[in-house]
């Protein structure tokens, strides 16, 4: 294998990883504190048709970024409506959620399907850029990949040195501990929440603005699925979500460079590697009791009643 | 329990001592070593910490709190006393602004005072204990506490790691602030809930049945601590089922029954009969003997060999060689402080969780170390788990039905089939025969409170006449009513020639009922001896480690001691001598 080969994989690898890593890290916060959104994938796909439409018709591709920020936190609201709000089944509303988003986006989408936008470009980090095989892969990208980036560093410190990422672990932990020394738990979790549904909305809009940009229905093709699977196999940590994030990136463009290389694997199969790994690191997890409880944020999923 | 009041009459009355009862000399006293915060008391002789007048709560079909008044002044350690349901925890959780009462007023430091909520109560001065901890395992102590305070306040966590340990230190409660909660003892997690408190400058401290997870020595070195902070003028709210304490600890109580104040009187020269009857409405006995067991067979019924289990997790215990045997018709109480050994211990006689060796265990000489808990049922053994709900009970599922999950035995079913009217037949026998309050048996388990659920799950499994009966803290959390009614039944049971045993944190219970009496501490079991032949200091010290395993009598003089046991609490608990 030749060092360019090699360089374009790692290229390939980020820039595969990198929707992943946006929708990951935005469930990750909201995991962290306590609720489990499984409508990824529909926040996803409202993102990806809303950020193109808006770039299309106003020809600006950073307006086309926020609004795919807002639609993300649109569908939050939805979300955080029925499940903290009213208490709705977590799991349930959850799918109900990516269904929804799809149908719509789809409905939304029809008229443009088909239409061709510029997206965005590399920009080359002056210097960095010029380092052999890494300059490539890590500072060759366009403008989105050094978002999710920085926004997972960002995230790190903030869980790592912060008060309030303090509060989220806690309330994730026990919200009702948390009310008892007077720790805002509803407020928290809408705010975890509408955070996770914005990088939804980024993740969405980096499909359809950057990696391949245009619109076709379904284009995250069980991306947010992934990113959920990242969360647990990341065991909710942000340094992990970021390996991981290119750790799947690298699988799912695997069948490619094994194609050319000559080898024949379906496609089909290695596109299941990254679900295998989860499953994998979901039954190391759970079979060690105290350890998934030190790391699983353990009120995950689980309605709050601010009384009971 | 007189040795406390009397060290405590010696040393530090007039400090303790309210002002209502003190001679003027005394005060006066209390006025020099305390400050300026009671320059308003010589000045306003009603000068209160906090008083509430006419709180009424009222909850769907309960009145939880009705017309009720409570005044404490600085430095004064008040006692709050009353029956499961008797609106207690109404009550405190209004003077911690958790729930707002319907009506009645607040005032603290003489401020009229609506508490809005916990955080509004804290800037006011007021802490809170729980009974069930509110801290965070996965966070370290320093963490956990800062997540309490404001952010300023808390200021860098390495501040208030340093404050911490001068708290600690400062009163007598030594603790790690860069240790994870997880890892603590229940004893030490009591602390950090108690600095937490501490650490924000508070002038009152609720405490919720504070002493019910610590062994006897924790209990004396909490009082220390509490009468040290009594001392420098904090006012003291404490709340306990246990009313000796009260009377050691305690200048006022207020007793509350169905929610009404039934009276308040000072602990120290009221008897503790009077106040259990004050809480009860009816004289009770309390903490009388029962009979002993007039079993003079040798058999054994159970037999505990040698039993040695690996712990789970990092949160379990480890059993390490446990050797114990119980005869029909006698009690053996298993003494402990909960997380050294307990719950390994009812699961493998429960089979919930099976032994290594099927011989560990042996129930009328066949051995059941790997038998399911099913088929242990089948030979005659019935449990009542530590956990009410979600152990001993589905909390969802009706009284009908959580009678059917242990009496399946019972001639409730039928080639696989339900028979209804009899599984309604035997829950309906639970519930008269031991005086459950519910609405019926198609109530829920989880609408039933404490007491009554407990009285029903020791009902049913009692109901199934076992020939050998595991009974997990029987009366944790149970008014004196109920839990002479659990004592009472479990004596009957004994007397029908079932072999008991019952595993509590409470001496005083384990004195009454116990015909035999071992403690655990860190996965092993003391020497077992009858309860005539021991005390509750001797079986205090076991709690707390301090025995030769009766297997290997290597060096008894070696064992001094524990750690962290000042020789002043030890004589406190010395002069705590059960007397039956």
């Amino acid at each position: 294998m030749d060092m360019d080969l090699i360089t374009n994989i790692l290229f390939a690898m980020v820039r595969t990883g990198t929707p992943l890593l946006l929708v990951a890290l935005g469930e990750l916060v909201c995991e962290k504190s306590g609720v489990l959104n499984l409508g990824q994938e529909g926040m996803m796909l409202m993102g990806a048709v809303i950020g193109f439409i808006a770039a299309i018709t106003t020809g600006s591709l950073i307006f086309g970024v926020i609004m795919s920020l807002i639609v993300g936190m649109a569908m939050a609201l939805l979300f955080g409506l029925l499940v903290i709000q009213l208490r709705a089944n977590q799991v349930a509303t959850g799918l109900a959620l990516t269904i929804f988003g799809a149908g719509l986006s789809a409905y939304v989408g029809t008229d443009y399907i088909g239409q061709a936008l510029a997206g965005f470009q590399p920009v080359l980090i002056p210097l960095l850029s010029d380092i052999p095989v890494l300059g490539k892969a890590l500072f060759s990208q366009d403008i989105l990949v050094y978002c999710s980036l920085g926004i997972a560093l960002a995230i790190w410190l903030f869980f790592r040195f912060s008060r309030p990422g303090l509060v989220v672990k806690a309330i994730g932990e026990s919200p009702h501990s948390a009310t008892a020394v007077g720790l805002p738990v509803i407020l928290t979790r809408w705010l975890a929440l509408l955070f996770g549904g914005a990088m939804a909305g980024l993740g969405g809009a980096y499909l359809s603005l950057a990696y391949t940009p245009l619109w076709a229905e379904g284009m995250t093709a069980g991306r947010g699925w992934i990113a959920l699977a990242l969360v647990v196999f990341a065991s909710w940590k942000v340094e992990r979500v970021l390996l991981g994030a290119w750790l799947f990136g690298l699988a799912s463009i695997m069948h490619l460079v094994l194609q050319g290389m000559g080898a024949s694997i379906s496609s089909n199969l290695l596109a299941t590697l990254p679900y295998l790994a989860t499953i994998i690191v979901l039954v190391l997890l759970s079979s060690n009791q105290s350890r998934s409880r030190l790391l699983a944020p353990m009120s995950l999923g689980k309605p709050y009643h601010p009384t009971g | 329990m007189n040795g406390i009041i009397k060290k405590n009459k010696d040393k530090s009355s007039e400090i303790i001592m309210p002002a209502s009862h003190e001679p003027e000399s005394s005060r006066s006293l209390r006025l020099e070593s305390t400050g300026a915060v009671f320059e308003n008391s010589r000045s306003d002789n009603h000068f209160y910490r906090i008083r509430c007048e006419g709180i009424t709560k009222v909850y769907p079909g309960v009145v939880a709190n009705d017309q009720v008044s409570l005044a404490i002044q600085p430095g004064e350690i008040h006692a709050l006393l009353g029956e499961n349901g008797a609106g207690k925890s109404t009550l405190m959780k209004i003077l911690y602004g958790v729930t707002q009462p319907d009506s009645g007023h607040i005032w603290f430091d003489g401020q009229p005072q609506p508490l809005k909520s916990p955080a509004h109560a804290r800037r006011l001065g007021i802490g809170m204990v729980f009974q069930h901890f509110s801290l965070f395992e996965t966070l370290t102590v320093v963490e956990n506490i800062a997540l309490s305070m404001d952010k300023r306040e808390a200021g860098s966590l390495k501040d208030l790691a340093r404050r911490i340990e001068e708290i600690s230190s400062h009163y007598g409660m030594p603790i790690d602030p860069h240790r994870h909660v997880h890892s603590l003892s229940t004893g030490e997690r009591q602390r950090v809930e108690i600095i937490r408190c501490l650490v924000q400058d508070i002038s009152l401290l609720i405490l919720d049945e504070p002493t019910s997870v610590l062994t006897p020595q924790e209990v004396s070195s909490l009082f220390a601590t509490l009468r040290k902070l009594a001392a420098e003028g904090c006012s003291l709210l404490f709340i306990s089922h246990k009313l000796q304490e009260v009377k050691a600890l305690c200048d006022r109580a207020t007793v509350l029954r169905h929610g009404k104040i039934a009276g308040t009187c000072d602990p120290k020269t009221t008897s503790t009969e009077d106040m259990a009857s004050m809480m009860v409405g009816s004289q009770t006995t309390l903490g009388q003997r029962y009979s002993f067991s007039s079993n003079k067979v040798e058999d054994k019924r159970l037999a505990v060999q040698g039993l040695t289990e690996a712990a789970l997790g990092d949160f379990g215990t480890a059993l390490q060689d446990i050797h114990f045997s119980v005869k029909p018709g006698e009690i053996l109480g298993i003494a402990g402080v909960a997380g050294n050994g307990q719950k390994e211990l009812i699961q493998l006689l429960s089979g919930e969780r099976l032994a290594t060796s099927p011989d560990f265990i042996t129930l009328d000489d066949q051995a059941i170390g790997k038998l399911t808990p099913g088929k242990r049922r089948r030979l005659g053994m019935a449990v009542v788990p530590e956990e009410r709900l979600g152990r001993g009970a589905v909390p969802d599922m009706s009284l009908s039905e959580n009678g059917l999950l242990t009496g399946f035995l019972q001639n409730l079913v039928s080639r696989g089939f339900l028979r209804q009217r009899r599984i309604h037949g035997f829950a309906n026998d639970v519930i008269s025969n031991f005086r459950v309050k519910a609405h019926g048996n198609l109530a829920d388990a989880k609408s039933l409170s404490g007491g009554n659920l407990q009285k029903f799950i020791i009902g049913r499994e009692i109901l199934q006449n076992p020939k050998l009966l595991i009974c997990a803290s029987p009366t944790w959390g149970v008014d004196v009513g109920a839990a002479n009614l659990i004592h009472q039944s479990l004596i009957d049971l004994r007397d029908k020639g079932t072999a008991i045993v019952v595993l509590s944190e409470d001496l005083d219970e384990l004195f009454q009922v116990s015909d035999r009496i071992g403690a655990l501490c860190h996965g092993k079991l003391s020497p077992v001896k009858p309860v005539t032949e021991t005390s509750i200091n001797e079986v205090g010290q076991w709690m707390a480690g301090v025995f030769t395993n009766p297997e290997s009598e290597a060096s008894e003089q070696a064992y001094a001691l524990p750690r962290g046991v000042e020789p002043e609490m030890e004589q406190n608990i010395q002069e705590k001598e059960f007397t039956p």
